[in-house]
């Protein structure tokens, strides 16, 4: 089947004004260009994006990280700028293979709002802001707020994703991040876990959960989140959350496992997560 | 729309629809066979090659995404001739079976070697994880990979 038109914006300005038009940004191609061959819905045109400079930069601040929509998985695994976030190099390193990552986009994966996303994971442990363009000017929301459901988001008619702003953590975070699947590289997760945990005195004083594929979002689960405040990161302790955290989760059966095995692994990644640190694996924990 | 860009150092300029695969324009309107179509959205790397030095799969890019770049081929590894140490070493180790996933298997490890010129094994494995063979298996690709590394030193 043919693809459609393809026109390429000269600026962010213009780009907005084509997407209003009916057009569809068009970025790295990896998810979009799988749809159309598989006879998804059909825009009117595509708005190549991928090479827009505004959408491509990578901009440290005294804060945080800004990310443009149309920078490559590796352009920000390469970036200085997110050295002070490990958690987003764990999680961007898993995604498909080094030609996807060179290929696919942040931006992309925000669009596709897939929950087996896995560069969504530390958008949702930074609590990550979506920055918005559209015809009516700029808006942005919390990555909770934009994502709705697989393939929903919050982009009204005529917007674009501009970037994503990330917020440096605070410091001592011990980053974790896990995709299980069925072979190791190229695969949509199972089930995989990120982590941010701050410990004090050997016991957790904050722990930021996300999990993936286990729900039609990217899940934070809250309660387990509260239930992990004051225990010994050990797999004893964590142990006896384990089960709240897989009857948090709100699996779907399908090819990849069924429901009850996702909500297994689910818990079994956090015991995971003690083992590591049991382990000193984690990244960041100091040697 | 009037497409310019290099394919293994020559200036190319082609009248095509800019959503042409880059795939298509290099096997059937530039007769560069060598780069094959496996799977067709993403999953095995039969169809990599090098836009700009870096690896991306043919068969996921449009014409309009190469647009003034450099797009080098498995035909532009061997353009003088002589074999490439990946391609010499691949067969030293009979890392060839049907042949089919070579060409992207030797284009990914080109770009491995560019970014990484001593991997190791497992480095290695890694990088070339998008890369499937349905034949001959890794072993003899690894090594191969690892003997053209030594070679280029």
């Amino acid at each position: 089947m043919p693809r459609p038109e393809i026109v390429r914006p000269r600026d962010l300005a213009e780009a907005v004004r084509l997407t209003a038009e009916g057009g569809q940004p068009l970025a790295g191609g990896t998810d979009l260009f799988v749809r159309l061959q598989k006879g998804g819905t059909r825009p009117e045109f595509l708005v190549y994006v991928g090479e827009l400079p505004e959408l491509r930069a990578i901009r440290g601040t005294e804060e945080g990280v800004e990310i443009g929509a149309a920078a490559t998985h590796a352009a920000i695994l390469a970036s200085p700028a997110i050295a002070r976030v490990p958690i987003m190099g764990l999680a961007l390193r898993t995604i498909g293979s080094p030609a996807v990552r060179h290929m696919g986009t942040l931006g992309g994966n925000l669009a596709n709002a897939s929950p087996a996303g896995d560069g969504l994971i530390p958008l949702y442990l930074l609590d990550a802001r979506v920055n918005l363009a559209g015809p009516s000017g700029e808006r942005s929301l919390p990555v909770a707020e934009f994502v709705h459901g697989p393939g929903k988001t919050a982009l009204r008619l005529g917007e674009l994703i501009r970037s994503v702003t990330v917020a440096f953590p605070r410091d001592g975070a011990q980053a974790y991040f896990r995709k299980v699947g069925r072979r190791r590289a190229l695969v949509i997760a199972v089930a995989s876990l990120g982590a941010l945990v701050w410990l004090e005195e050997g016991r957790i004083r904050e722990a930021r959960l996300a999990l993936g594929s286990v729900a039609p979002t990217v899940l934070r689960p809250r309660e387990v989140e509260e239930a992990l405040v004051g225990r010994p990161l050990t797999v004893d302790a964590l142990a006896e959350v384990r089960n709240g955290l897989s009857a948090a989760v709100e699996p779907i059966s399908d090819l990849r496992a069924s429901a009850d095995y996702r909500r297994q692994v689910a818990g079994n990644l956090l015991l995971d997560l003690a083992s590591r640190a049991a382990h000193s694996a984690l990244c960041g924990q100091g040697g | 729309m009037r497409l310019s860009f290099r394919v293994n150092g020559k200036e190319v300029t082609a009248d095509v629809p800019p959503g042409r695969r880059l795939l298509d324009l290099l096997r059937e309107d530039l007769g560069l066979t060598g780069t094959k179509e496996g799977c067709g959205e993403g999953e095995c790397g039969a169809c990599t090659v090098i836009v700009d030095g870096r690896p991306r799969l043919s068969c996921l890019t449009a014409a309009i995404q190469v647009a003034g770049k450099d797009v080098l081929t498995i035909e532009g590894l061997a353009a003088s001739g002589k074999l490439h140490p990946l391609q010499e070493a691949l067969l030293a180790t009979a890392g060839v079976q049907c042949g089919f996933c070579t060409p992207g298997l030797i284009m990914a490890a080109y770009a491995l070697l560019q970014e990484n010129p001593h991997p190791t094994e497992g480095e290695v494995r890694e990088y070339l994880a998008g890369n499937l063979c349905r034949c001959t298996g890794y072993a003899q690709v690894v090594e191969a990979v690892l003997r053209a590394a030594e070679r280029m030193r």
